[in-house]
């Protein structure tokens, strides 16, 4: 097998001083896709980018060699070729393109998705701008972007993310690049849009031949695109092998880690989750021996931290870099090397006794202004006669593409919008109407976790008057009281007590939502509302988080409304799940109903859409296509009519009613008649 | 865009009202009138004017009307026929001392902005694409001393220099001949001659504060996402710095050339004084301290018209840049 590219000793040295990728090889074979997964600060991101000589300021390459095998059969060494060179040049764009995270900053949005994608175009061949044009609105058309010749004029902030991503790819392949860099080009999708990329992607490669280096941190994306597998850890490659063998059979302590993490949908998946310890250290204090020996169950004191790990070939393209596979494997006894994910169970959750939260017909609708007086003109509307109820001590997930008015629930049930019509009933307390001391009650029963740990947090507070803030508000306690609470709470959250003196910046994302997290606990409430709470978080932190959160509802007997896009996260957390679509609820049942026995086509599809399921099993694949509708614009029927695969004539005239026994709502037309596929009960692998 | 720069025009109507309303009751207020004045000069000669004549007067010129009376007066001449009233200080129709000096005004802040963009510009880019260089220094010291120095001083300065060592004929922006003179070729050329030095004068201060504004906004914008996506697409390093850092840096120093040009107009002022300049600052002192109502009031209605109309300006120029304005408030 012939390799496009070889990377030997490479190293990545920030500010003159720092090594960020110390020491890696990787071979990129030519015409298949390699995935390089890893935690966040690995270094993935800076290794593609340094096969372009990319990387910011002040990072450099400082050793190390990257070949590429020129079509010529030559082999010209990236490493050593100036980065403002012609000759690097022509090979940036023209024989090796990238893709990146978020096209929205990726793309200008000063110029047209068109003048961008053509220039590419131009910088590499000589082509007049009409003829450029007309191959860019080709290329469009292949990327299957819908009406190119017009999207062609657009700007980015016209577009949706997926279009955007589209587009993004046009820009890159326009050159037919020998090899495709995709820096995580489906993290910010939805998970439906995702879906359709990865398959845009893989049949591209297919068409092409390129090759493909395709960075990750998401496993189940790895499961359903890559032919090869390359593991990082700390500027380090780990394992490598491909893909079946590595995911069902991995190696390295960190690859088992990070698969043990991720939210499975096989077999029981309330069974908690094994989170690696700690999280990845900076790479100015890179331990020394082998660099994941502290977060390591294996780790021997006597060898990891201070003997440098060698490579290890397994055979079969399967290598691993760990000490208990190299020579002195002896020493690594049987029973440490085959930990068990066992734990005690929880039982599921029964909904029943009376509701501690009960929403009737609830509507939020947002004004829309437009014209020469800004008149309304419409509205959005984000919730849409919405009716549920949260039993104590359970975990209602609320999940749908981003749009469907999820986050719009939360914050309207905790009172950061009000409603402008229906019914919410807390305990005894007419939530709509509460005023003085009742409204207090609200304020400290009901509370709240962000999505984003570093904007929700005040930078200007120590961590005590953050958590502390919502008792000297609300009540009377003294500031010895709200100390010693303070304290308790930070070690309950696993912190240490005197961090309470610091402030935000000083600590990680995943430090930071535990913190936000003691923040919604400091008034014991009874409810608290998870917003994406663990969305912005590496897997291994994010699985801390929801174990934690687990942990502290059956403590305190708390119970949550968690708000995710994410599908694994919310069937391994939730006891009921609510699917959303378009400002309204489509189906509400029982988790293992949810994910076992759909009956919405829009669960069904959303479940099809979870990478990692039914791998290479290209046929009878559920897609969906288009959006979530336009919430300004007033329905007819089923909001989901346009997209779904079983609709009817009756289903766009019928506005459909959640219906059904207590433990399953659903509001389709068709649900008696329609036999919806569900995730399989073995070998699902979930993103995470 | 057609109904964004329709609102914009629209805004700025009630903006002008309110102008006009406040520029005029400035001077009105304030107990005291010209002929208050001309009385009291008339005492300092020894002369009393009798009440009679006093109250006569005022009522030759509309003075004993009421405020309101006097605005309405003021300003439908001024909306309708152009006329700007009477200046009591030099015998004539305000219109025709002020359109002169006026065109005056707007040409040499003008050329000023001009020079503004034509030095800092380049400076700027250089300056934030070599941070920390010698020449950042150099230049970034150049800024702070432009920025320190007063006006006048460099005006002082900088008409020593030009009349001792190169011989100039400095102060105004005419030599003696042309001033009564209408236009002609030679005038024109004179007033080129003589533009520079107050040019370069007044846009001093507004290079250097420009200087930073692009520096720090291109610092900002130079390791942006999509300029590595540039660099990736394989575009060359200057290429790619003026199509796009460059361009986006632009936003920002767009909407802020109003207030540039804000101080250029009245910051004009005492460094007309110094250099004899034939704009509106002087006269406008003068009308000031002569009590000349209509002169004062008109002075200050014209420029505060040309700091709105600038802003309507930048407005719309930066949604003709920006395409984020123009498609998402139009």
């Amino acid at each position: 097998m012939e390799n496009l590219v070889e990377i030997r000793g490479l190293r990545i040295t920030f500010a003159g001083a720092v090594d960020v990728v110390q020491g890696l090889d990787l071979d990129i074979p030519a015409g298949k896709t390699l995935c390089l997964v890893g935690e966040s600060g690995c270094g993935k991101s800076v290794t593609a980018k340094s096969i372009l000589q990319v990387i910011d300021h002040p990072g450099r390459v400082s050793g190390g060699s990257i070949n590429l095998r020129q079509t010529d059969g030559s082999v010209l060494d990236i490493a050593k070729t100036k980065p403002t060179s012609p000759l690097m040049r022509q090979v940036r764009g023209g024989d090796i393109a990238m893709i990146h995270q978020e096209p929205m900053s990726f793309l200008s949005p000063l110029y047209t998705i068109g003048n961008q994608i053509s220039e590419a175009l131009m910088l590499h061949r000589k082509i007049g701008k009409k003829e450029a044009r007309t191959e860019g609105i080709k290329m469009l058309e292949e990327v299957g972007m819908p009406d190119p010749a017009r999207r062609y004029d657009s700007f980015t902030f016209q577009l949706s993310g997926g279009q955007r991503q589209r587009a993004m790819i046009a820009m890159a392949l326009i050159n037919k690049p020998r090899l495709l860099i995709a820096d995580e080009p489906t993290t910010a999708l939805d998970v439906t849009t995702q879906a359709n990329i990865l398959d845009l992607l893989g049949e591209l490669q297919r068409e092409t031949g390129m090759g493909v280096l395709f960075i990750t941190h998401d496993l189940g994306v790895v499961a359903e695109i890559a032919d090869e597998v390359a593991v990082m850890y700390l500027g380090k490659i780990v394992e490598r092998a491909p893909v079946r063998e590595l995911l069902e059979n991995p190696k390295h302590p960190y690859t088992k880690g990070l698969l043990a993490s991720m939210p499975r949908l096989d077999g029981d998946f309330k069974a908690p989750l094994k989170a690696i310890p700690g999280m990845v250290p900076p790479p100015a204090l890179r331990p020394a021996g082998c660099s994941f020996h502290p977060r390591c169950e294996w780790a021997r004191k006597d060898m990891c931290g201070h003997v440098a790990v060698l490579e290890t070939d397994l055979g079969q393209n399967h290598m691993v870099a760990c000490h208990a596979y190299g020579p002195q494997a002896h020493k690594f006894s049987r029973a440490t090397r085959t930990a068990d994910l066992a734990a005690p169970v929880a039982a599921s959750k029964k909904a029943a006794g009376k509701p501690l939260l009960s929403v009737r017909n609830l509507h939020k609708h947002f004004a829309i202004r437009a014209g020469f007086f800004q008149r309304q003109v419409g509205a959005v509307r984000a919730v849409n006669d919405i009716s549920l109820d949260v039993f104590p001590g359970e975990t209602l997930g609320l999940v749908g593409e981003s749009g469907c008015g999820k986050s719009t629930l939360g914050q309207t049930l905790v009172g950061l919008h009000r409603a402008d019509s229906g019914d919410v009933q807390f305990a005894d307390i007419d939530v709509r109407a509460a005023k003085g001391a009742e409204a207090k009650q609200l304020r400290t029963d009901i509370r709240m976790v962000f999505q984003d740990p570093t904007g929700s947090l005040n930078p200007r507070m120590r961590v005590r008057d953050i958590i502390g803030e919502v008792l000297q508000v609300n009540g009377n306690h003294s500031a010895a009281e709200i100390e010693e609470k303070v304290q308790g709470l930070l070690s309950r959250v696993g912190l240490s007590p005197d961090y309470a003196e610091r402030y935000p910046h000083a600590f990680s994302g995943g430090q930071r939502q535990r913190i936000a997290i003691a923040r919604a606990l400091a008034s014991d409430p009874k409810l608290v509302i998870a917003d994406e709470a663990v969305s912005a978080l590496d897997v291994s932190v994010q699985t801390q988080i929801i174990n934690m959160m687990k942990e502290l509802q059956a403590e305190l007997g708390l119970t949550y409304v968690f708000v995710s896009h994410d599908l694994g996260v919310i069937a391994n957390i939730s006891d009921r799940v609510a699917v959303m679509y378009a400002g309204r609820i489509v189906e509400l049942g029982e988790t293992d109903q949810i994910f076992r026995n759909p009956r919405h086509p829009y669960t069904e599809a959303l479940l099809a859409a979870i990478p990692g399921r039914g791998a290479r099993k290209t046929g009878a694949r559920i897609r969906l296509t288009g959006h979530v509708p336009d919430a300004a614009k007033p329905l007819e029927g089923c909001a989901f009519a346009d997209r779904c695969r079983y609709v009817t004539d009756a289903c766009r005239v019928n506005v459909p009613a959640l219906r059904g026994e207590a433990n399953h709502l659903d509001a389709c037309l068709r649900s008696e008649e329609l036999k919806l596929r569900s995730v399989s009960q073995t070998g699902a692998l979930v993103s995470a | 865009m057609g109904s964004f720069i329709l609102r914009r025009i629209i805004y700025v109507i009630p903006a002008l009202i309110a102008v006009s309303l406040i520029s005029f009751l400035v001077i009105a207020v304030p107990p005291g009138d010209f002929v208050d004045r001309l009385a009291e000069e008339a005492a300092k000669k020894g002369d009393i004017m009798p009440l009679a004549e006093i109250e006569a007067m005022r009522r030759a010129y509309g003075l004993d009307q009421p405020l309101l009376v006097q605005y309405w007066s003021w300003i439908t001449g001024v909306v309708l026929r152009g006329d700007f009233g009477y200046s009591f200080g030099w015998n004539l129709p305000v219109k025709e001392v002020i359109w002169p000096r006026l065109g005056l005004t707007v040409v040499l802040s003008l050329a000023s902005l001009l020079f503004v963009w034509v030095v800092a510009i380049p400076i700027g880019i250089y300056s934030a694409v070599r941070r920390y260089s010698a020449g950042d220094y150099f230049f970034t010291f150049l800024g702070f001393l432009g920025l320190a120095v007063p006006n006048f001083l460099l005006a002082l300065a900088l008409m020593y220099v030009a009349f001792a060592w190169f011989g100039q004929d400095v102060g105004g922006l005419f030599s003696p001949e042309y001033i009564e003179a209408p236009w002609s070729w030679g005038k024109f050329t004179d007033l080129m001659a003589h533009l520079w030095l107050p040019m370069v004068v007044l846009g001093t201060s507004g290079t250097a504060s420009v200087i930073r504004v692009i520096r720090a906004n291109l610092i900002d914008e130079l390791h942006k996402p999509y300029v590595t996506a540039a660099r990736a697409k394989g575009k060359g390093e200057f290429a790619l710095l003026m199509k796009y850092p460059v361009r986006h840096a632009m936003n920002p120093f767009v909407s802020g050339q109003n207030d540039i040009f804000v101080d250029i107009v009245s910051g004009g002022t005492i460094v007309a004084i110094v250099m004899g300049l034939q704009t509106t600052g002087p006269l406008l002192i003068k009308a000031l301290l002569e009590q000349d109502m209509y002169m004062a009031a008109s002075f200050i209605l014209m420029l505060s018209v040309l700091v709105v109309v600038g802003t309507l300006l930048s407005d719309l120029l930066l949604a003709w840049l920006d395409p984020r304005i123009r498609y998402q408030q139009g």
